[in-house]
């Protein structure tokens, strides 16, 4: 059982990425918005965000990645997820979230078009 | 002859993370139970948001929740009882999923993603607690 998390940034040409690892909920997903405003500031609005390594997420950390998508819009810039476990696709259309952003299966089809 | 029942019981704190105690108990359960790996994250999710709404929103006199797992060949069924004030059947039936979907409505989603994750859910509430009872069956 996984209480940790972690998350770790790479930036790319025009986009940065962000990996995490473990349970995502409310105070895991305020640290995740965290690094995504921060990465803002650094100039990039492009983020994509890999969940390979977290196979739960709960209804409260959907509803801070709504907001990071909210934000990033407002700001001109885009969210995409990919990596995402059966069950968390399911739960991220079933809130919303697949509406405003985009899902892939993996990295490479993430960032293809960037 | 009768069927087998074995039962596992469960009482966690109402503090951060134990919901995550619970779901892992019920993945463990599942996984000896031979339940294919998809259906073990939508029990561990169901139960996450089970527990996180009792956390939130129960009031509970005690502090804790029991969780009840009930194993028999076919089925896992988990129950979820907290002893807090209960809440009325208006708070079950709350806005369906598409249009709160379309408005990125955020918070209040819990029972409607326990309900779609599992494949039976009854919720008996009073001013004596709740006890919501979930039933997955292994296909």
């Amino acid at each position: 059982m996984a209480s940790s998390f972690n998350v770790s940034t790479r930036t790319e040409e025009g986009y940065a990425v962000i990996e995490t690892d473990g349970y995502l909920n409310g105070p895991t997903g305020e640290k995740l918005a965290e690094t995504a405003k921060d990465l803002m500031n650094q100039g990039y609005n492009t983020l994509v965000i890999n969940l390979e390594k977290t196979r739960l997420v709960n209804s409260i950390g959907i509803s801070i990645l709504i907001e990071i998508i909210e934000y990033l819009q407002e700001h001109g810039g885009s969210v995409h997820f990919c990596h995402l476990t059966p069950v968390i696709e399911r739960t991220f259309k079933m809130m919303g979230l697949a509406q405003h952003a985009e899902l892939h299966s993996d990295e490479a089809s993430a960032t293809a078009n960037l | 002859m009768a069927e087998e029942k074995r039962e596992v019981i469960l009482n966690i704190p109402i503090h951060p993370n134990m919901e995550l105690v619970a779901a892992h108990t019920a993945s463990i359960l599942a996984e000896i139970m031979e339940f294919e790996e998809t259906h073990i994250d939508e029990i561990q999710l169901a139960i996450i948001e089970t527990c996180i709404n009792a956390f939130e929103h129960s009031n509970s006199r005690d502090s804790k929740v029991t969780v009840t797992y009930v194993l028999t060949d076919g089925e896992l069924e988990l129950k979820i009882t907290d002893h807090g004030t209960g809440f009325g059947a208006e708070q079950t039936e709350l806005l369906t999923g598409e249009a709160r979907a379309r408005a990125m409505q955020k918070r209040g989603w819990g029972l409607e993603i326990i309900r779609e994750m599992m494949d039976e859910v009854e919720i008996d509430s009073s001013d004596e607690g709740t006890t919501i009872t979930m039933l997955k069956k292994r296909i």
